[in-house]
C-alpha cells in the first residue's frame, strides 16, 4: 500500500528530491511506500497521497559526498524511475555505508550506468551544439538548437558561460533554454526546432573544412557513428555531407592509388639547387685538424650501436690547451638531453668538490670514455647501463684523438670504465685510487672513483666519508698539476 | 596564389594537414574566459566536435599555414616535387578562421603546422605570431597546438611554448634509416635534439621561479610526436622500441601512429598500398599496454613471429595466450599488476574490483556486471564459485576468443 506521493517541482529538482528523501528516510518510510512524480505528471494524474512527514528532532542523515555528486547528475536522467532508484540507494546505505563502492551490485550498476549516460550526454552537448550568429555589431547574438537525451541544459549551462563569456548566446532545447546576456544566466522554457535559425555565414567554410580533412583512403564509418550517432546529425551543418563522402571515398582512394607518379613540380629543381645543394657542400672534413672538427665528426659516430637509442653524441668540453683532462664513464640522462658532459646530478657533485679543492673548472677539459648514453627504458624513465668492453674500445678512438690534440699534463680517470679506456685493461679502482699510473706513451693517469658512486651510497654517513675521500683525491690532483 | 578565395585556401591547406593523426585537445591547464570576458576554455579533457567518415575525431582546426615546402619527403603530400595546388594563409586569415569557428562551437582550438618556406625561423615566427595574436590581442583561451620546426631558433620555441598548450615535432618514421631514405633532407639527429630541448624546457619552466615563486607557462599540454607506419619495412617490434625510447627519453604525452596512406600525386619511392589500419590499431593497443598496464615492450613482442603484432587478436590477449602459466588469476586475491594483465579487463574495472574486494568477495556474475564481455575474461580468472578448469589451457582457446574472420573492407 502506497502511503506517500512526492511531487517535485520539475525534472531536475534535486533540492526538492533531497528534502523529501531526507524526511522520508529519517521517518523510516520504506522505498516501496513512495510514489515519485514531477509537477507535470501530477497535473495529469493528480497529486494524492498524504503530506510528507516532518524531520524528526535531533536525527541527522549522513551520506557520502560521492552519493550527492552522483545523484545531482542522475537526477537529470530522463528515466522516470530515477527518483525511486536514488531513494532506494539512500535507504540501503543506512545499513551498507560502502554500497557505492560495490560496483557489481545491481542497483549500483544501474546508478553508474545512468550517471554515465548523463555525463556522456553532457559531453556530447558540449561537442555538438552549433551556434548561429544573428544580428550585427551591438545586436550580435549566437543561438543554437540542441536535442539532448536527458534534462541537462541547466547543468551544462555553466560550461558554456565559462567558454563563451564574451558572447551573448541562447541554447534552445525541447525541455528548456539557457540564455546568457554577458552578465547573467536565465533558464527559460523549451522551444521547437523551427524557432531557431539554422543558416550561418560560417557554415559553408566549416563544411569545406569537414570534407577536406576527411581522408577517403581510410573509411571507418562505424567508428564515426559510434562517437557521433545519427540522432545528432540533423542539427550538425556538416552531417549532410557524410553520405556523399562515403559514396565517393572508394573512387577517390582508387584514383590516388592508380594515378602514376608525375614529373616533379616545376619549382622543385630550383629549390634543390638553391637550398639543398649549398647545404650538402658544407661537409665535415675527413681528417680533423682541431677539436671543433673532431667534435663535428663525432656527431655522426656509428662505431658502436649505442647511437641508436641515445639523443646525441656528448663530446668533451673545455679549452684545447687544458692542463688536466677529466674522463668519466658515459653521459647520463641529463647529459644526453643537453648534449654536454657533467651537467646532471653527478656533474653537480663533481663541480662542488673540485671547487672545494681549488680547481678551476673553466680551465679543465671534461669528457667521457663512452660518448653515447647507454640505458634501458623503464616506463617513463631511462635506467643507466654500464657500457661493455666492446663499446668502450669502440669509443677509445675519440678519447685518443682528444688527448692527442690537447696533450694534457695529467688525465684523471674517474671510475672503472674511464680507467679501462685509458689503460686498456680492467683496474681495481677502490684499491688503486689516489695513485698515478704512467702509460707507455708517457701520459700520467690519476685514478679515482666516479662521483656518481657517492650518490649511490644510501648510508648518509658513509656517503659523506666517501665525498671526503673524493675531495682528498681532487686536492692531490690540484697539487700534481700545480 | 593571391587569386585564391579563403574557401579555396582552406580546402587546400586542410587537405594538406590531414595526414597528421593528432587532433587531441587534452592535457591543457584549466582555463576559462570568466575574467577576460573573451572566449575560450580548456578543462583538461578534450572535446571532439565532429567525426569524419574516416572515424577520426575533429577537435581542432587542423591546417597548414602554407603547403609550400623546401623539403622533399617522399611520403608527404606537400613535398617540393609534388604537383599539388599550393596556397598560403595570411596570419590574419588564420586568426579570423579560428575565432569564427570557435564562436560557432565547431572546434576546441587550432592545430597549426606548416611547410617550411625560405628559412625555418621565418616560418616559425609567423606561426608564433598567430598564436600570440589569438592569446594576447583576442584573449583567446581555447586550445593551441603548434607543430614546431626542428631547426627553429631557441627564442621562437620559447615564445611558442608561452602561447601554445602543446608543441610537437614529428619523428616522421620509426627508424633513422627510414628517415634518411624517404626524407633525405631531414636530420633525425636534429629532431631528437629538438625533442630533448623541449623536454628540458618544459621541466625547467615547471619549477617555480626564484623571484616570483610561480610557475612560468610553457606548453602545459606537453609534447607529442607522430610516425608513419607501413611506408617501409620496419617491424612492429622496432616501432615499439622507438616509442619506448621516445616516452622514456623525452617524456612525450603521446606517440601517434599514422598508417601510411596513399596521397594524391604519390612518389614512386613508396608502396602503393591501402593504409594498414588494423596494424595501426594494434600499435595503439600495444602503446596503451606500455603506458597504462605495466607491460614492457619486449613482453609484448616476445611471442610474435617476425616482430609483428597479431592482427587477428589484440596484444593483451596474445600475451595471455602465450603466457598461460600465469593464469587463471584469482580476482579476489591477485595484486593490481596481475589484474591488469587479464584480457578483457581495463584499468577502470581493475580499480572497481579492488574497491569491491575491500568489502566483499566477487563471484563470476559480479565480474560480469563490471566488464563488457565475460566470455573473454572467464577462461583467465578464478572467482568465488568459479574456476575455468582446463579451459585456460585448451588448445582451441585462441580460436574461441578470436573474432570470426571476415573480409576486411577498407575501401
Amino acid at each position: 500500500m502506497v502511503s506517500y506521493s512526492v511531487t517535485l517541482a520539475g525534472e531536475t529538482d534535486f533540492a526538492g528530491w533531497r528534502d523529501a528523501a531526507r524526511r522520508l528516510v529519517l521517518n523510516d518510510v520504506q522505498p516501496q511506500d513512495i510514489v515519485w512524480q514531477t509537477q507535470a505528471s501530477a497535473d495529469l494524474f493528480g497529486a494524492g497521497g498524504v503530506p510528507l512527514p516532518e524531520l524528526p528532532d535531533g536525527k541527522i542523515l549522513n551520506v557520502p559526498r560521492e552519493f550527492v555528486d552522483i545523484a545531482e547528475g542522475v537526477i537529470c536522467h530522463r528515466d522516470p524511475a530515477r527518483f525511486a532508484l536514488l531513494y532506494r540507494l539512500l535507504w540501503r546505505m543506512r545499513d551498507e555505508p560502502h554500497l557505492l563502492k560495490i560496483a557489481s551490485d545491481p542497483d549500483v550498476a544501474v546508478l553508474r550506468e545512468m550517471a554515465k549516460s548523463v555525463r556522456r550526454d553532457i559531453h556530447k552537448m558540449r561537442a555538438f551544439v552549433r551556434f548561429v550568429r544573428i544580428g550585427e555589431g551591438e545586436d550580435e547574438r549566437y543561438v543554437a538548437w540542441f536535442e539532448p537525451e536527458h534534462y541537462i541544459v541547466e547543468r551544462n549551462a555553466p560550461f558554456f558561460i565559462r567558454r563563451f563569456t564574451g558572447m551573448r548566446w541562447t541554447i534552445f532545447t525541447p525541455h528548456a533554454s539557457a540564455d546568457w546576456d554577458g552578465e547573467k544566466l536565465s533558464i527559460g522554457p523549451g522551444a521547437t526546432r523551427s524557432d531557431v535559425p539554422r543558416e550561418d555565414t560560417s557554415n559553408e567554410l566549416w563544411r569545406t573544412y569537414f570534407s577536406s580533412i576527411f581522408n577517403p583512403a581510410r573509411l571507418k564509418v562505424k567508428a564515426m557513428q559510434a562517437e557521433m550517432p545519427k540522432k545528432y546529425w540533423r542539427n550538425l551543418p556538416e552531417a549532410s555531407l557524410i553520405p556523399d563522402l562515403i559514396k565517393g571515398a572508394d573512387a577517390a582512394a582508387r584514383k590516388m592509388l592508380e594515378t602514376m607518379p608525375t614529373m616533379p613540380a616545376p619549382h622543385h629543381a630550383k629549390i634543390q639547387e638553391r637550398v639543398w645543394k649549398k647545404a650538402s657542400e658544407e661537409e665535415v672534413p675527413e681528417v680533423a685538424s682541431n677539436l671543433a672538427e673532431l667534435r663535428a665528426q663525432a656527431d655522426g659516430c656509428r662505431r658502436c650501436p649505442l647511437w641508436r637509442d641515445a639523443t646525441q653524441t656528448v663530446f668533451g668540453e673545455g679549452p684545447e690547451n687544458a692542463k688536466i683532462v677529466f674522463v668519466g664513464e658515459q653521459p647520463g640522462d641529463q647529459e644526453d638531453l643537453a648534449g654536454r658532459p657533467f651537467v646532471g646530478p653527478a656533474g653537480r657533485v663533481f663541480d662542488e668538490v673540485i671547487e672545494q679543492a681549488g680547481i678551476d673548472r673553466e680551465k679543465l677539459y671534461v669528457t667521457n670514455a663512452v660518448k653515447h648514453f647507454k640505458f634501458v627504458p623503464r616506463g617513463k624513465r631511462r635506467l643507466h647501463q654500464k657500457p661493455n668492453a666492446g663499446e668502450v674500445s669502440a669509443c677509445r678512438w675519440w678519447i685518443d684523438n682528444e688527448l692527442k690534440m690537447i696533450r694534457p699534463e695529467l688525465v684523471v680517470a674517474m671510475g672503472a670504465t674511464a680507467a679501462q679506456s685509458l689503460l686498456g685493461k680492467a683496474v681495481p679502482i677502490t684499491r688503486m685510487r689516489g695513485q698515478t699510473v704512467t702509460r707507455e706513451d708517457g701520459l700520467k693517469v690519476f685514478l679515482t672513483i666516479h662521483p656518481s658512486f657517492i650518490l649511490r651510497i644510501r648510508e648518509k654517513e658513509e656517503a659523506r666519508a666517501e665525498r671526503g675521500r673524493f675531495l682528498k683525491d681532487m686536492q692531490a690532483v690540484a697539487k700534481l698539476a700545480a | 596564389m593571391s587569386g585564391l578565395s579563403l574557401r579555396e585556401k582552406l580546402s587546400i591547406l586542410a587537405d594538406a594537414a590531414k595526414y597528421d593523426a593528432s587532433c587531441a585537445s587534452s592535457g591543457a591547464a584549466g582555463r576559462n574566459s570568466l575574467k577576460s570576458k573573451g572566449i575560450g576554455s580548456t578543462e583538461g579533457s578534450g572535446i571532439c566536435h565532429s567525426y569524419a567518415p574516416d572515424g577520426r575525431c575533429i577537435s581542432l582546426l587542423k591546417i597548414l599555414l602554407t603547403n609550400f615546402c623546401i623539403y622533399d619527403c617522399a611520403y608527404c603530400i606537400n613535398r617540393s616535387s609534388s604537383n599539388v595546388r599550393r596556397a598560403r594563409f595570411s596570419v590574419d586569415e588564420v586568426v579570423r578562421l579560428t575565432l569564427d569557428f570557435y564562436k560557432r562551437n565547431y572546434i576546441e582550438g587550432l592545430f597549426l603546422s606548416s611547410g617550411v618556406i625560405r628559412s625555418p625561423d621565418e616560418t616559425m615566427a609567423e606561426m608564433v605570431e598567430i598564436a600570440r595574436r589569438l592569446r594576447i590581442d583576442h584573449s583567446f583561451q581555447g586550445y593551441i597546438h603548434l607543430k614546431t620546426i626542428p631547426e627553429a631558433s631557441d627564442e621562437l620555441i620559447e615564445q611558442a611554448g608561452l602561447y601554445a598548450d602543446r608543441l610537437s615535432i614529428n619523428v616522421e618514421l620509426p627508424t633513422d634509416e627510414g628517415v634518411k631514405r624517404l626524407a633525405p633532407q631531414k636530420k633525425p639527429e636534429t629532431i631528437r635534439v629538438s625533442m630533448a630541448n623541449l623536454r628540458l624546457k618544459i621541466e625547467e619552466k615547471a619549477e617555480p621561479t626564484l623571484q616570483t615563486k610561480r610557475k612560468q607557462r610553457f606548453a602545459p599540454g606537453g609534447q607529442s610526436t607522430q610516425m608513419i607506419v607501413g611506408a617501409d619495412a620496419t617491424t612492429d617490434a622496432e616501432i615499439l622500441t622507438t616509442s619506448s625510447r621516445l616516452y622514456s627519453g623525452y617524456k612525450l604525452r603521446r606517440v601517434y601512429y599514422s598508417a601510411f596512406s596513399p596521397i594524391p600525386d604519390s612518389s614512386s619511392a613508396l608502396p602503393l598500398i591501402r593504409p594498414p589500419l588494423m596494424r595501426e590499431h594494434r600499435l595503439y593497443q600495444a602503446d596503451w599496454l606500455m603506458r597504462f598496464y605495466g607491460f614492457e615492450k619486449d613482453e609484448i613482442v616476445a611471442a610474435q613471429p617476425n616482430g609483428m603484432l597479431d592482427l587477428e587478436i589484440d596484444p593483451k590477449l596474445a600475451w595471455a595466450l602465450a603466457n598461460r602459466h600465469v593464469f587463471p588469476v584469482d580476482v579476489n586475491r591477485a595484486p593490481r599488476e596481475m589484474l591488469l594483465r587479464i584480457p578483457g579487463i581495463g584499468s577502470k574495472v581493475v580499480k572497481r574490483i579492488l574497491d569491491i574486494r575491500r568489502y566483499r568477495r566477487l563471484r563470476l556474475e559480479d565480474v560480469g556486471r563490471l566488464c563488457v564481455s565475460i566470455a573473454k575474461v572467464r577462461p583467465f580468472i578464478i572467482a568465488d564459485g568459479w574456476s575455468p578448469g582446463g579451459s585456460t589451457d585448451a588448445l582451441n582457446l585462441r580460436q574461441r576468443l578470436a573474432p570470426q574472420p571476415k573480409q576486411l573492407s577498407l575501401f
